[in-house]
């Protein structure tokens, strides 16, 4: 089984898309979660993931969509996606 | 909508621990489909809504509720004379009681209300809760009754371990981490509130409040939920943000289902670290945060006074999460004349 999953195929590291889809996120990197009431901002680069994992929880193909993007090692981007996505599912209760 | 006018207790609004009645007052005054009075009832001379003639158009000073319901009936049936009041809000915990006891008396009056029957009232008290959070499926840290000190140096032996919560059966609640600490709080509120004290244990996370308005047939209308961002040293919002989650909707829906709660009320529980709402308290009236109720488009004091005048509340928008409340302290300037008139009238007009 890919590591990466849950037995019903949702991803174990990255949020769920439910959840991220609730969000608030402004332009500006400052996002809201209506449930919870927490709010924190991200960078550019953290707003594009999260746009990116509202529409799509492939996490390869992310790693795969920044690895283009950015010239930085597949393992150091894996590390860094990894605690991204701890961090957000921290801040949403996912 | 008529003009009624509307008597508002709570007028009291100490930073640190406001009443929620100047906050009700300025929900219905500043909405422009109110064409009331509105006449403030606070209980000490120097309670701030007795001097705000932005909020309130009289202003009258209560005996405490301590001095028992004759005092009080005699009093507001002088107010009554002197403004004829169509309706009355009660605000703080400790009055309910008696102004439950005195409905009958306010149907002879012609003063209209909405709130809870007796029993209605007691279901939601503070050593009733875990039974209240069993029958609707929410989770409530365990509360026992206290009347000996001597619990608080041997509650490891019934299973009670520091820190833990001391609280009155109406208001006060501190967090102690020692017998000796308890033991000191068990006096202050003892000699505050009267017996029984109450413990309850701790639960770790964030708070959450829910407020609504019900119509006693088991139905929560308007609610709006709130997530603390800063409290006082007393644990009052300071700070909040509005926010809708199903959870907490479909939990106090149960709860107001299982009472058939009638007339406001607000809902404090606590989200844990295994993200579960444990219920800590049901409060018998509006908070102090209720002016939020406005900000997100729901004026539930409005929503409130629609029900009691049997008028039509209509649809209701969705309430807007994510819109915040700061609180600030600010200084009336009363002269000298007002505050004589609270002290040796017991009241004054403000319009």
């Amino acid at each position: 089984m890919d590591e990466h999953r849950k037995q019903d195929g949702s991803s174990a590291v990255l949020p769920s898309s439910q959840s991220l889809r609730r969000l608030a996120i402004s332009e500006s990197g400052f996002v809201f979660d209506p449930v919870s009431g927490h709010h924190f901002t991200v960078n550019e680069t953290g707003l594009e993931i999260l746009h990116h994992l509202q529409k799509e929880q492939d996490l390869p193909e992310l790693l795969s969509l920044l690895g283009r993007e950015y010239s930085v090692g597949t393992r150091e981007l894996e590390r860094d996606v990894v605690e991204f996505a701890g961090m957000l599912r921290k801040f949403i209760g996912d | 909508m008529m003009a009624p006018t509307v008597a508002i207790t709570g007028m009291n609004a100490r930073p640190d621990n406001p009443g929620p009645g100047v906050a009700v007052a300025r929900c219905l005054k500043e909405s422009p489909e109110f064409k009331g009075r509105i006449i403030g009832l606070g209980y000490d001379a120097l309670d701030p809504g007795l001097y705000l003639r932005e909020y309130c158009d009289a202003a009258y000073l209560l005996p405490y509720p301590s001095a028992g319901d004759e005092a009080f009936i005699t009093s507001l049936q002088a107010i009554h004379e002197a403004e004829h009041i169509d309706v009355i809000i009660p605000c703080l915990d400790a009055e309910l009681p008696g102004m439950v006891r005195l409905t009958p008396q306010f149907d002879e009056m012609g003063i209209r209300y909405l709130m809870p029957t007796p029993g209605q009232l007691q279901l939601r008290n503070k050593d009733r809760l875990p039974e209240l959070a069993s029958h609707a499926g929410i989770h409530c840290p365990e509360i026992k009754t206290v009347s000996q000190v001597g619990f608080f140096y041997q509650c490891q032996d019934e299973g009670w371990s520091y820190p833990l919560v001391v609280k009155g059966l109406f208001y006060g609640a501190s967090i102690v981490d020692s017998a000796d600490e308890a033991a000191d709080a068990f006096r202050e509120i003892a000699a505050q509130w009267g017996y029984p004290v109450l413990v309850q244990r701790v639960v770790e996370g964030e708070e959450y409040n829910l407020t609504a308005v019900c119509d006693g047939s088991g139905r929560m209308l308007g609610e709006v939920m709130m997530k603390k961002m800063a409290v006082t040293d007393k644990g009052k919002a300071w700070s909040g943000v509005s926010i809708f989650d199903q959870t907490l909707y479909d939990a106090s829906a149960a709860l107001i289902k299982a009472i058939n709660w009638r007339g406001p009320l607000e809902v404090e529980v606590m989200r844990d670290h295994q993200g579960r709402y444990q219920l800590i308290e049901i409060n018998p009236r509006f908070p102090a945060w209720i002016y939020l109720s406005a900000g997100v488009g729901r004026n539930l004091p409005l929503i409130l006074l629609r029900l009691i005048l049997d008028e039509a509340t209509g649809e209701l928008p969705d309430a807007q999460p994510g819109v915040l409340f700061i609180r600030h302290a600010v200084e009336t300037i009363v002269p000298q004349s007002e505050f004589e008139s609270v002290i040796m009238n017991g009241g004054q007009h403000l319009s």
